[in-house]
């Protein structure tokens, strides 16, 4: 029916669209003539001037029209418009088709044509506007009609453009207007006219930019118009103000589609002959002969003045715009030297070629005084490295830095070395000698330069290949000593080499058997290290002692465990610990599943704590025999309530479900809690019971409509019972489950020497700290006399090396009475949670009151190591 | 018209003894007081005798630009004020005090200025802040902008009523590792007097040279050779100690860094004060450390030089022609580990310069040899503009002449043809003791008269039009160096002269076979009919016809009745509408007026 329906609508509509007006028989019209109409046809037929006619219209327009004889008036309307010479009778006339078109039961669709008939013929800008509200009116009229409403569309869309000229040409004569605020208003005005997708003229962009010429003077030359106002925006950086400098340069980074000539010019401070028109031949050949006329200053004595070129000479861009990036990245303020930084990045990473040419100017920059533009240029230097290939003495500029001090700079580089290619073995070599330097130089930098192998090693698997006998120092017929397994060295030259030969599967070939054996060590103890999969018999060794090799049956494999556990139900307690001892290892063997099957077994064990807790007799005994089940139940629920904290907070990339099931446990928990209280001190009980826990006695009451009624003694043993009962919850896994993990890098809690400060004033002790997957952590810091205060971090201690890692460079700020000797304070990272009462910071609230030592505080959980140090309050000196 | 001359008497198409001589609104300034390295008589110093001044300049205390000043102020007997920046003063006498040891002391000549002359001479100078604006007298005002170079450098405007100068100095548009670049507002000076050392270079990325110096440092101590590196006291020795001093601080490098007793460790004293001066990351940092505190560097001494082992050696003076440099030069020129880096210019005849054109067999005092088996590398570290910083400068500047000093002629040329080319201005290069002249176009402020302002407001309707000039009439009264605009009335009554009257006459001969009181009508009514705008009154008693002020009567002549005789008179301040009813009516009267 529906589909009929449509298909009439569009009969109907055709067949409209095909009839010009021109062509009605005038004879239909008298067909379809009611009285009404007629009327009107004598009325205007007999009005001898314009005045009259009008005077009909308004007449007419005061009287009601049926449905049935609209049609045949607006016939004769448009007759009479048609004829009509008078600007304002042809305007009412218009005005009465909007009108009349309204009426109800008459469908307007056939008054389009003549409308938009009209539209092209009409001279009179108030007719036309008058049209275009009658088409309005007809438009949304007809709002199931799409065709005719997107023929509307279109037609407004052009009649608005034809006019824009006259609009762009308005505002553009305010460009001169001496008001600066007036100019400005244009200038927003034209923007805006651009932001709705209008082209703007040519002509206009040149009176915008008075100074601009597109066409360059003087010669008939012509540039992109992108080109240009990338001349010009070059030119801006050397302006007077830093600020306008910052934005030139960040301006020029998002003009991405500058040809390569222009880009090019921008790391040259001499104007290039690419950039330059000539003539004649004749010039040609000359510039050849001197085609530097500037010296560069390198040498000594070549600053002889050259012969001098044609001034004829076209220079399409204008010199001082030459070098643009040179000067940003020389510039005074560092600002600016990042800006540029950041442009070039943009630019590079848009342009293969343009990359190649300013690497040179990006490890230059590696030299910069300030720190934060030498890392933000290495992590510009990683993010294009995929661009390019670096040469042997790039390489070696860039291997230079490893020996920074600095170690944010060191870890960036490293991570650039993640991505670089190289072309040479005599490259990778390089690479690895100045890393081994840099190991040990800085120990500390262990994992972030075996990480840095593992990708060298695992991009280059042919150039490393020549390297492995030397590297290994095997020999052909002597059998050579087994090297220290304990040596990071070694260790790295391993990490290089195993991953190289998971794709290159001759390279086994070369090691000897001891380095099988290193392997399968590697395997296991530095797993994250060795993640490539397949290939080679080294590999296949490892991976029928290890089990799943890759990620993906890693995740079956780490389902399948879950489901046996599922189905194994309680009570079998030693089976299921096997299982999860499984689940953890597993954990530690793939790093990208580390987060997911940590949580699980975390989630087993509290299941196991529970059963435990429950299985046991104590429940058919009487109270005080059991004294001491009792206490290790407490402890069991307890314990649970902690994990599922940890559970709930630590992970990050949970689901609903998850939090769900976790939510699950922490309520058994909580009842177990309760009952084993209930059972406790039963006297005292009933009246506690208020404060006991309210939350989740009334979510149980909720739960159970039964349990209001009954007695709080009753309420206890239905508790038991569903307790005992209750079985676990399935788990399923989430897609992406990261553990929050932190560590305290500096201090090491290895130093001997106390940190002395004068009692009553304060010590700043310096952190730093790495933390994955984390929003807000505290710092603790726990003195030996139990008292321990909570420290916030600023924000802007925390830095962001990458996605999901920050790293914490804070200070705290310790002070204690005198003491006698030196001794240990503790400090460590907790988590915050939200659920809890706002986290406590600074030290007043927390002095006071001293909580014991291990309680965490409330609504925190610990999740770094503590790391101890040395301190020694000295009595202050009178 | 009203002209700016400026005459270098040193430094013009030549590098040295920088003194600019400019006059301009009645006011004569010197602009540095330098002295030239390469004489030892009286050439070294400008030539002074024609100089009568209001006041005197100093930019920075290279003795090029500073050297003859106690000579000038104290034995030729100058006795203005004279200006320096702050750090400017406390370095200055230092120098001085250096350089006149080493002429009076070593050399003995004795027509020399003392330390007494010295110390009086500092006592006229007057400091001088950045951006501060200091009224030398009521005209002249000069302003210090801030010019890169060396600690103090600054570049100054002068400026006397609308008409500005701007000098230079030396200067640097390029930051290095202590300084900040060179900044100047757009101040469109009528004329720029800019130095011109680096004319025809443009030298490329100062990144990549720092790169290269410090690899070759790096890898020559790595290798375990010694380092020499020959500098002047003062400018480039401390941006490369602090260039040397982060980066073996960064590296954790252990070789040692000496650098020569002495000027330096006194100048490093005052580095460490005007930390204003220097570029942003010392300005910011310096509450935790100060720059100048060095830690890996320490004093140099003789003895040091035989050690074994790499290190790095800062040694005057800068050209290898004496003093401690050449020696520590001669102990480790045998050797191939070693290596020379020169980091600036070096004036011909030196040792430094012989090295640098590729000698390796030197010829020493007492007929010794010596071969140079050691590296030499030159790096240019200068610390002036180059053409592109010239440039990059003007375009700040905006300027409407350009005045190139401090430079080679044929240099300049090139650079002159650059600068016109590209910006289209007027370029000059005098030479010593040549006369560059520039007839500015001051606009002359003068005071108006509220009423005149308001008549000629009522009279001409709208507000006025900046674009468009407007005519006006007033008297302008000059009395006591004051200009003032008022109407006639006033000036009349202020001077206590009477007005005369000025009235323009005129006969217009015209046909017309009416009465004379008829032709009177018909000229009446065709007047009115022509001027509408105007009062137009018809007095047959006098037989006349008013038009404003204007009176027109007719007679007939005596010898033809039919023509008649139109007398038409107006007062000077209606010759407009007077002369156009004249050739109005010497057209005649239309025919069909009734």
């Amino acid at each position: 029916m529906a589909a009929h329906l449509k298909k009439r609508v569009y009969e109907e509509f055709s067949k409209v669209v095909q009839i010009p007006p021109e062509e009605v028989p005038v004879k239909k019209l008298r067909l379809s003539k009611p009285s009404k109409s007629a009327a009107l046809h004598i009325d205007l037929c007999k009005a001898s001037c314009s005045t009259d006619a009008l005077q009909y219209l308004l007449q007419f327009a005061r009287k009601a029209v049926e449905a049935e004889s609209v049609e045949g008036v607006i016939r004769i309307l448009l007759e009479h418009y048609y004829k009509e010479t008078d600007n304002s009778v042809r305007l009412k006339i218009v005005s009465l088709l909007g009108l009349l078109s309204k009426t109800k039961g008459f469908s307007p669709d056939c008054i389009v044509d003549d409308a938009i008939n009209a539209l092209t013929t009409e001279k009179s800008h108030q007719v036309l506007a008058q049209l275009m509200d009658t088409l309005l009116v007809i438009g949304s009229q007809l709002p199931d009609n799409l065709l005719v409403r997107q023929r509307l569309i279109d037609m407004a869309c052009k009649a608005r453009l034809s006019r824009s000229r006259d609009v762009q040409s308005v505002i553009s004569d305010y460009f001169g207007d001496q008001e600066p605020r007036v100019r400005t208003a244009a200038i927003k005005a034209m923007l805006q006219l651009h932001e709705r997708g209008m082209n703007i003229n040519q002509i206009i962009y040149d009176q915008l930019y008075p100074e601009s010429i597109v066409p360059i003077p003087s010669s008939n030359e012509e540039v992109r118009l992108v080109d240009d106002s990338f001349g010009k925006i070059s030119h801006m950086i050397s302006d007077g103000s830093w600020m306008v400098r910052v934005q030139a340069a960040k301006t020029l980074g998002s003009m991405l589609q500058v040809s390569h000539y222009f880009l090019e010019q921008t790391l040259d401070k001499k104007l290039m002959s690419d950039l330059r028109r000539k003539r004649t031949a004749h010039e040609r050949a000359k510039e050849l002969y001197a085609s530097g006329e500037f010296s560069s200053g390198r040498k000594w004595a070549d600053d002889a003045p050259k012969e001098r070129l044609d001034t004829n000479a076209v220079n399409l861009i204008a010199s001082g715009a030459c070098g643009a990036f040179v000067h940003g990245l020389e510039d005074e303020m560092y600002e600016v030297r990042i800006a540029a930084v950041e442009a070039l990045s943009l630019l590079a990473q848009s342009s293969p070629s343009f990359a190649e040419k300013c690497l040179d100017f990006l490890v230059d920059m590696f030299n910069d005084e300030i720190e934060e533009v030498r890392l933000q240029s290495i992590h510009v230097l990683r993010e294009i490295s995929k661009n390019i290939i670096l040469r042997e003495d790039q390489l070696d500029t860039v291997l230079a830095v490893l020996e920074d001090s600095s170690r944010d700079i060191r870890e960036a580089l490293h991570e650039l070395l993640c991505y670089t290619n190289v072309s040479t073995k005599e490259c990778v070599q390089l690479a690895l000698l100045e890393l081994l330097k840099n190991l040990n130089k800085y120990p500390t930098d262990r994992n972030s330069v075996w990480k840095c192998l593992k990708f060298l090693g695992s991009r280059h698997p042919t150039l490393v290949l020549p390297l492995v006998p030397e590297l290994l120092s095997t020999h052909p017929y002597f059998d050579t000593p087994e090297p220290d397994m304990d040596d990071p060295a070694y260790i790295a030259v391993l990490v290089l080499v195993f991953n190289a030969a998971t794709s290159c599967p001759t390279m086994s070939s070369l090691f000897s058997d001891h380095t099988f054996r290193h392997y399968a060590y590697l395997r296991d103890s530095l797993s994250h290290l060795l993640a490539g999969r397949g290939g080679g018999r080294v590999v296949e060794l490892v991976d029928s002692a290890a089990g799943p090799g890759s990620v993906e049956s890693a995740q079956v494999f780490l389902q399948d465990s879950l489901n046996r556990v599922n189905t194994i139900h309680s009570l079998e307690a030693p089976g299921s610990q096997d299982l999860l001892d499984f689940t953890i290892r597993l954990g530690e063997l793939q790093t990208e599943l580390a987060g997911a099957a940590d949580f699980c077994a975390t989630y087993l064990r509290c299941q196991l704590l529970l059963m435990k807790a429950l299985q046991e007799r104590l429940w058919n005994m009487a109270v005080p025999l059991c004294l001491k089940q009792n206490a290790m139940a407490t402890a069991a629920a307890r314990q649970i309530l902690e994990e599922t904290y940890k559970l709930e907070f630590v992970y990050s990339g949970l689901e609903s479900r998850q939090v769900a099931t976790v939510h699950h446990i922490r309520l058994q928990a909580r009842a177990l809690q309760l009952v084993l209280t209930a059972r406790a001190r039963k006297g005292q009980f009933l009246p506690e019971l208020p404060h006991f826990q309210e939350t989740f006695v009334g979510k149980l009451l909720e739960l159970i409509p039964r349990l209001s009624s009954c007695k709080t003694v009753e309420l206890i043993k239905i508790l038991q019972s569903t307790l005992r009962q209750s079985s676990m919850l399935p788990l399923t896994l989430p897609q992406q489950l990261h553990r929050a993990t932190a560590t305290i890098i500096e201090p090491t809690g290895e130093s001997d020497h106390p940190l002395k400060f004068t009692t009553g004033l304060v010590v700043a002790l310096d952190i730093d700290a790495t933390l994955e997957h984390v929003q807000d952590p505290q710092t603790r810091v726990l003195y030996p006399d139990g008292q321990a205060h909570v420290i916030t971090p600023k924000p802007g201690d925390f830095r962001k090396p990458g996605p999901g890692r920050h790293r914490l460079i804070t200070q705290v700020y310790l002070s204690h009475s005198a003491w006698t000797d030196p001794g240990h304070v503790e400090v460590r990272l907790l988590l915050a949670y939200s659920s809890s009462t706002p986290s406590k910071t600074g030290w007043a609230d927390s002095t006071d009151s001293l909580p014991p030592p291990e309680a965490a505080i409330e609504g925190t959980i610990p999740f770094s190591k503590s790391v101890k140090v040395l301190i020694m309050p000295k009595p202050a000196r009178r | 018209m009203p002209e700016i001359k400026v005459t270098p008497l040193g430094a013009g198409q030549d590098v040295g003894r920088s003194c600019i001589l400019v006059s301009f609104g009645g006011k004569n300034i010197m602009l540095d007081c330098g002295m030239h390295m390469g004489f030892n008589d009286d050439r070294r110093f400008p030539d002074f005798s024609y100089i009568t001044q209001n006041g005197r300049l100093t930019d920075h205390f290279h003795l090029d630009h500073c050297g003859a000043l106690p000579y000038m102020s104290e034995m030729v007997g100058y006795d203005g004020p004279i200006y320096m920046t702050h750090p400017t003063k406390a370095i200055c006498p230092i120098l001085l005090e250096d350089f006149r040891k080493i002429t009076v002391d070593k050399k003995g000549e004795t027509n020399f200025f003392t330390s007494q002359m010295i110390k009086d001479c500092m006592k006229k100078v007057v400091p001088l802040n950045l951006h501060q604006t200091v009224q030398v007298d009521d005209e002249l005002e000069i302003k210090a902008y801030y010019a890169g170079h060396v600690l103090g450098a600054a570049m100054v405007q002068l400026k006397v009523g609308s008409e500005s100068v701007v000098y230079t100095g030396d200067y640097n548009m390029t930051p290095d590792r202590h300084l900040g670049a060179a900044w100047i507002d757009k101040c469109r000076p009528d004329i720029l007097i800019s130095e011109s050392t680096y004319a025809t270079t443009i030298r490329d990325s100062k990144r990549c040279r720092e790169r290269d110096f410090l690899k070759k440092v790096h890898e020559t101590v790595e290798r375990g050779g010694k380092v020499l590196i020959p500098v002047f006291a003062l400018g480039r020795a401390q941006e490369l100690c602090i260039l040397l001093e982060t980066f073996w601080e960064r590296m954790n490098l252990k070789a040692p860094i000496y650098f020569s007793t002495g000027l330096t460790e006194k100048a490093n004293h005052y580095y460490k004060l005007f930390i204003t001066w220097t570029n942003q990351k010392i300005r910011k940092t310096f509450v935790q450390r100060n720059m100048f505190e060095f830690k890996h560097i320490k004093p140099f001494d003789r003895s040091y030089a035989d050690n074994p082992g790499p290190m790095v050696v800062f040694a005057t003076p800068g050209m290898l022609h004496a003093g401690q440099s050449l020696q520590i030069f001669k102990k480790w020129a045998g050797h191939e580990k070693n290596m020379v880096i020169m980091p600036g210019y070096c004036v011909q005849g030196t040792i430094g310069h012989k090295i640098l054109n590729g000698q390796r067999k030197l010829e020493l005092e007492g007929r010794s040899t010596l071969e140079v088996k050691l590296q030499v590398e030159y790096m240019s570290f200068s610390a002036h503009a180059d053409a592109k910083g010239i440039m990059q400068l003007i375009r700040m500047a905006e300027p409407r002449n350009v005045l190139l000093v401090h430079g080679e002629a044929a240099k300049m040329e090139f650079l002159k043809g650059k600068i016109e080319q590209e910006f289209s201005i007027n370029c000059f290069m005098p030479a010593n003791g040549e006369t560059a002249t520039v007839t500015t176009n001051p606009s002359v402020p003068v005071d108006i008269s509220l009423n005149l302002l308001k008549r000629e407001m009522s009279l001409g309707g709208t507000l006025p039009d900046p674009k468009k000039p407007r005519t006006m009439h007033g008297t302008l009264i000059m009395k006591e160096n004051s200009l003032r605009l008022v109407s006639p009335e006033q000036a009349l009554k202020e001077l206590g002269l009477s007005e005369h009257q000025l009235r323009f006459t005129c006969r217009v001969q015209l046909q017309d076979p009416h009465s004379d009181a008829d032709t009177l009508r018909r000229i009446y009514t065709h007047l009115k009919s022509v001027l509408k705008g105007y009062t137009t009154q018809h007095l047959p008693d006098s037989m006349s016809v008013m038009v404003e002020s204007i009176v027109v009567k007719v007679s007939s002549s005596a010898e033809d009745p039919n023509t008649k005789v139109l007398l038409l008179s107006w007062s000077y301040q209606d010759e407009d509408l007077g002369s156009f009813l004249s050739t109005l009516l010497k057209k005649g009267l239309p025919s069909g007026l009734c």
